[in-house]
């Protein structure tokens, strides 16, 4: 099996495994917040992103409206359009395999090619990252969804509890540095102050206007924000226990600085002068 | 009927948005705002998702049993667990006080 020599596939496979299982906390919670199964399944499928998945269901799940939770779920999946225009710069996908790399650009799969740097290897890992996830997360989806739909009131098991933790979750990978940090607190802020003036759901819309001002304002890092749910290269950066340690199979790539150069260039390089 | 019509349009927006990536010319990568704010709003729409879920009871504000889910999740965080530990850890949490006697 030559595929799983490559360093690429096996990040992606690993990071594969941690994002799918993850799914379940998706599918339970959905169908505790008021969807059905085929709802859920087809947020699994079809929209693919789970940020905007937890944040629509966040929304229906709070009373909002179903527009307020297509809104929200929209502009979170922004930030996969820019994925795109990085990762069609690096992989220069054709024809159908476009279509396909575009279902596929979510937070893992890019970090998981960007932190590459030999183009075949960014290739490999993009793949395997997104094709590994797509299945995995769909598959636990709808684990998640048939257990959570014999579970009764939700409150008792404390889902509403486990929606908190997913969105914390989501969220804290983000916060590096003191700059989103202070946009996280006025954005709470924001969202607090909203709650008892608008209908449910509308808070965050509220909160995702401040967002956006901030950033057409600012002058920060260009990619604030957009780092992936899972750290697939974080054993690189030696602040992690060796979760996600890779580093045992890369004598045959290439050495450490190549991996890390690739991640560089993503924070810095892609979008030039953006880095002060 | 009506929540899957913009569950569906939830998601032909969401692949139009990623499928967007691949058709525009590669120098709008160099406008660095429009990344930016890709970036902001998504922290400040987590963000938001996360005190919405905490505090909020339709339009009301409530300190209940999610607030103890909250500090729990933080807690796993700060100490690197992975997400499903730390959804568990706020399901757990929120449990734990409701059964004590606390909403």
């Amino acid at each position: 099996m030559k595929l799983l020599a490559s360093p690429a596939v096996r990040v992606g496979i690993s990071i594969s495994i941690a994002t799918g299982l993850y799914g379940v906390s998706f599918g339970a919670l959905s169908v505790t917040s008021g969807l059905d199964i085929w709802q859920t399944m087809a947020l699994s499928l079809l929209l693919f992103s789970g940020g905007s998945q937890f944040a629509f269901i966040g929304v229906v799940g709070g009373g909002g409206s179903g527009i307020a939770a297509m809104s929200a779920a929209t502009l979170l999946g922004m930030r996969n359009g820019i994925y795109g225009m990085q990762l069609n710069a690096l992989l220069r996908p054709t024809g159908w395999r476009k279509y396909v790399s575009a279902q596929l650009t979510i937070d893992e799969s890019t970090a998981t090619s960007t932190g590459q740097t030999d183009p075949a290897e960014q290739r490999r890992g993009f793949w395997a990252a997104g094709i590994g996830i797509y299945v995995l997360w769909n598959f636990f989806t709808a684990v998640g969804a048939f257990a959570g739909s014999g579970l009764g009131d939700p409150k008792q098991w404390g889902l509403d509890g486990a929606a908190v933790a997913a969105f914390l979750a989501l969220l804290w990978p983000r916060l590096k540095g003191r700059e989103p940090v202070a946009i996280a607190v006025v954005c709470a802020l924001a969202t607090v102050i909203a709650v008892p003036f608008v209908p449910a759901g509308v808070p965050i819309l509220v909160a995702a206007v401040v967002a956006a001002v901030i950033g057409w304002f600012s002058h920060g890092r260009s990619d604030e924000g957009l780092e992936p749910d899972v750290e697939p290269y974080r054993g690189h950066h030696g602040h992690d226990g060796g979760r996600h340690s890779h580093r045992g199979n890369e004598g045959d790539q290439g050495s450490q600085e190549d991996h890390d150069g690739g991640r560089y260039r993503r924070r810095n390089g892609t979008v030039p002068g953006a880095d002060s | 009927m009506s929540l899957w019509f913009w569950l569906l349009l939830a998601c032909v927006l969401a692949y139009a948005w990623k499928l967007v990536g691949y058709f525009v010319p590669a120098r709008f990568l160099e406008d660095p705002r429009m990344s930016r704010i890709a970036g902001t709003m998504t922290i400040g729409l987590l963000a938001s998702l996360t005190v919405v879920n905490a505090v909020a009871s339709g339009q009301a504000l409530a300190a209940d049993a999610r607030l103890g889910a909250l500090a729990a999740a933080a807690i796993a965080l700060a100490l690197r667990a992975p997400f499903l530990v730390v959804v568990l850890a706020g399901a757990g949490a929120a449990a734990l006080l409701r059964m004590l006697g606390w909403n």
